[in-house]
Order: structure tokens, then sequence, then C-alpha cells
């Protein structure tokens, strides 16, 4: 099912505001490689959401280029642009006269899809984001919670299959325990469909969590760095991207990792009774904070069926 | 058009005291016996004209005002005059409106229909608009960014969406365009303002009649009222959750 993902290139891409002082994005240049989550993060004023609308031209260019699959989006049909980039806000804006189907069908259905696919297509979505096919999809938005509105959204976005997708604050106004079930599940459609995303957020545990690259933005819409999640966190540029990212970014650099992606000491001749139990799948992080609740200097790593697969200790977790 | 005259044309009004009954000769506050006589010849033609007055008068109106309100939605600055016209024509008294008509278009039902049309224009072109404008800005933002275009933004997004503060125009043009229309009367006679009229100019007013048409104005207004709720109900079903 998967089509293609895109590769999106930012080109010395520039947005001035008429008649407001400096730039808004100032000459921002990033390749995206198809198939990534880019994470666009920095302080307000840093130019995210005015970058990410630039590329499906909510917010027209000012000078430089945006490419998507080696084709300029100037270059593209305004609306069929639009139609092939799946957008998602973080109010969501569905659209309250219409149905969960129907809001789903949307782009679809301008694409002048048949009826039956796009039936077939919204059962499809239903299923993906985790609402029920058949109780759902009759409901107006004003009878959904607002997680379940954020998953319609993210439906409604991926519906026509886009090869790129824009994602502006999605979990932001969601609170924190849900925010952290739609990241997990987010990151697992991800698994399956291999978009090539941008993300925009303020918040660095989001972005360390969901990118697969950062691009750190600093006032004026200048690029401070763009890197992976355990590069930032390990070699900030400069003093602006340590600030950022917290003085705690060390321990952040342990949620990239999880108990699995270690090795492990064998738990043989009863070395590991009364330690602790943990799944591969806990970070590191997760672990660390374990141990010290449980003043316990190691831990037995399981499996999800419960098998131990062997004894983790701290001095091992902090290396 | 000097007094109180009534206009001619309505056919056997005045009661004959003479051979009525009891009700009738002590002209009682409400003889049944009347209603049923004259429900043939007098109350319901009144009727039937009173509602063909407002349909029109609301359908024409409405027509007009959509499109004087797509004007102000879209060019903004072309909003306050537009809304300071329409409610210029409100502000007129009707009797005025009436009289002011006569040398143009006569004493006719044309003359009526277009008074009445320019008092609906207010209400609707306001509600139109307010409803137009009521949009979420996400959700314009969304439609927008799914690649709707402007006239399908239009179309299947604000249109929609601004229906609930339309229908509420509806409700309260129409009914007070059932109102004023009986007003009409003091220029031809027509409608339900006819009977009430005559009731009106007998020497010792005949209550019977205007109960009588004077209350079918009330049920006309308050059924057409009920109705329109209905309706509102059945095309939004998604404005009366959450």
């Amino acid at each position: 099912m998967p089509t293609e993902a895109a590769e999106l290139v930012f080109d010395e891409a520039t947005k001035i505001y008429q008649g407001r002082e400096g730039a808004a994005v100032d000459h921002l240049s990033l390749t995206v490689p198809a198939g990534e989550i880019c994470v666009l993060v920095g302080p307000s004023g840093g130019g995210k959401t005015t970058a990410l609308k630039l590329v499906n031209r909510l917010i027209p260019l000012t000078s430089g280029d945006i490419r998507v699959d080696g084709t300029s989006i100037l270059d593209h049909n305004l609306t069929q642009l639009r139609r092939s980039i799946g957008y998602v806000i973080q109010q969501v804006g569905l659209f309250p006269h219409i149905t969960v189907e129907g809001n789903i069908g949307t782009v679809p259905k301008l694409l002048g899809w048949p009826r039956a696919r796009i039936r077939d297509r919204v059962t499809e979505l239903l299923e993906l984001v985790g609402l029920d096919p058949v109780g759902d999809r009759g409901r107006f938005p004003a009878e959904l919670s607002g997680g379940q509105r954020q998953r319609v959204g993210l439906a409604r976005a991926l519906a026509a299959n886009p090869p790129l997708m824009l994602m502006d604050e999605p979990f932001g106004a969601i609170d924190p325990i849900v925010r952290a079930r739609l990241q997990d599940e987010f990151l697992r459609l991800q698994q399956e469909l291999r978009k090539t995303v941008v993300f925009v957020t303020h918040d660095v545990d989001e972005a360390i969590k969901v990118g697969d690259r950062i691009a750190i933005l600093r006032e004026g819409g200048r690029l401070a760095q763009y890197d992976t999640p355990d590069r930032i966190l390990d070699h900030p540029t400069d003093e602006f991207v340590a600030d950022f990212v917290g003085r705690d970014r060390a321990l952040k650099a342990l949620t990239l990792r999880t108990l699995g992606d270690l090795e492990l000491t064998p738990a043989g001749g009863g070395a590991a009774d009364g330690l602790p139990r943990l799944t591969a799948d806990t970070s590191l992080r997760d672990a660390l904070a374990i141990l010290v609740a449980e003043r316990s200097q190691a831990a037995l790593v399981t499996d999800g069926q419960g098998s131990p697969l062997g004894v983790v200790t701290r001095e091992a977790l902090l290396q | 058009m000097n007094g109180f005259r009534v206009a001619d044309g309505g056919g056997p009004v005045i009661p004959n005291f003479g051979h009525g009954s009891a009700c009738l000769k002590n002209n009682g506050w409400f003889c049944p016996e009347w209603v049923r006589d004259h429900w043939g010849d007098i109350l319901q033609p009144a009727l039937v004209q009173h509602i063909e007055l407002t349909v029109i008068a609301v359908s024409i109106g409405f027509g007009i005002a959509f499109l004087l309100a797509l004007v102000g939605f879209r060019v903004r600055i072309f909003d306050a005059p537009l809304g300071a016209f329409t409610d210029f024509l409100y502000a007129v008294p009707s009797i005025a409106l009436f009289q002011l008509l006569v040398p143009f278009t006569g004493l006719t039902v044309t003359t009526i229909e277009i008074a009445l049309v320019s008092y609906t224009l207010f209400v609707f072109y306001r509600n139109i608009v307010e409803g137009l404008r009521s949009v979420p800005a996400e959700v314009l933002e969304s439609a927008r960014g799914m690649g709707l275009t402007r006239r399908q933004t239009f179309w299947r997004v604000e249109l929609p969406l601004a229906v609930p503060a339309i229908l509420a125009g509806v409700r309260v043009a129409t009914v007070s365009t059932i109102s004023i229309a009986t007003v009409a009367a003091f220029l031809l006679y027509y409608g339900l303002g006819g009977p009430i009229f005559d009731a009106l100019a007998q020497p010792d007013i005949f209550r019977t009649e205007l109960l009588a048409a004077g209350g079918l104005a009330i049920l006309l207004a308050l059924s057409a009222d009920a109705l329109l709720t209905l309706l509102q109900r059945v095309l939004t079903p998604w404005n009366r959750l959450g």
C-alpha cells in the first residue's frame, strides 16, 4: 500500500513579511530524506510553523526554493500540490458539519475516487488510527474526544496516501498521557507507512522522541543545527543549541535507547534473584529512574513474555 | 388616501346584525357561528393570500439578501454600506413605505411585496454575513491546506456552517413578515389584514372578526416558526451536539 515517499529539499528558502523587520525564515537549507521524520523545533519566533507552511504554499516563499522529489513546489498546480501533501494542525480543523467518514474522505472525494473505494479507504484508515470503523464513521466531530479528533485528523491527512506529510504541533493541545500514546502510535504507523514527515513542535522531548532528524531554528528563522537526535544531544554546535535542549541533555539521550540495545550479562545461578524486572523495550532513562527509585544496582531484563534475557547494571546504563 | 378608508374588493364583509344570533347582535367577544359561516368567503381566502404574501416576500427577500451578503462577505469594504442600507430600509415606518410606493406601483399586491421584501433584507443580510464569518479559522485553514478551492470552500464549508445562522434569520424574517403583512391591508384589501381592518372600521369594533383574523395571523406565525425550527433540526443534525 505505501506509495513512494518523497525527498523534501529546502533550498535557501526565505520568507520576509512585508512591513516586518527581519526574516521569518532566513535562507533555510536542509534535505529531508524520503521516508524520514524531520522535526522543526525552536523558540517562538523561530519560524518553524512558517517554514512548514511554505511547503504547501499556505505562505508564499519570498525567495529560494523548495523541492518535493526534485520538482519545485512553484512548478506544481497549487490545489494539486496541496492535495498531494497531508496536512495536520494542532486544532485539527475537522469540518463540524460532516461525519468522521465524510471528513476522512474529503481529499479522495476531491480527487474523484469512486464511492466504494472511498468507503473502503475510510474503513482501512479508521482501523489504522485505532478507531472503530463501524461505530465511529457516522459520528460528528463534536461527539469525539480531543484525542479521537486528532486521530481523525491524522486519518484525513493520510486518506489519499500522500508521499509527504506536514504536521504542525499535532499533539500540542492534547493532555500528556494521551499525547504520549498518540506519539507511540504515530511512530508505529510510521514504521509501516514510511512517509516523509515534517513535524513542528516546541517541545524538545517530543522532538527527540519523534524525529529521525531534528532541525533547531533560532529567532529570525535561522537554522542552528540539523542533525540526528543523538548527535544534537551529544554534540550541540553552540551555546544556543545546548541551552535549548537543556542541561539534562545527557539524560535525554538515554531516552533514545532501550535496554534491548545494550549488551547484557547472562543471568545465571540465582544472580538475578530479587532484582526489578524490566522489559527489553524500556528506555534507558526509565530504567535508570526505576533503579534509583528501587535503590537497586541492577535489573533483570526480560522479553515481552517475561523470560529473562540478562542482567543490566547501573554502570552499564550510564556508559 | 385619506383617513381610515378600507379599500374595496373584499366582498360582503359587513355583518348583518339584523338576523344573526344573539351573540352577533350583542357583538360578543367571539361568536363561533360567524367564523363557521364566513370561513369560506372571508377567512380562508384571507389566510391563503397571507401565506402567499409571506412566502413570496421571504423568498425574494432571501434571494436579494443572499446576493448582497455574498458581496459584503467577499469584499469587506462593501459590508458596512450594505448593512447600513438594509438597516435604513428596516427603519422606515411600514405605513409610510406602503404609501411612498403607491405613486410608482399603484394599489397593487406588487406594492405590498416590495415593502415586505425590503423589511426582510436587514435580518437576512446580517444573519447570512455573520453566519459565513462564523466559520472557525482552523477549519478554513485545514480546508485550504487540503487543497479545496475558494469556491469549494464556500459551498462545502462556509455555507453549510452558516446554515444555523441563516435559518435563524429565516425564522425572524418570516414571523415579522406575517405580522407586517397585516398592515398592508391599509392599502389594499388583501391577506388577513383585510378582515382585521374591516372589523376595526365598524362603528363598534366587530370583535369576532377581529379576533378570528388576528388569531389566524398569530397561529400562522407560530406554525411557521415551529416548522422552520423543525427544518433547522433536520438540516443541521451536527449543530445539536457537544
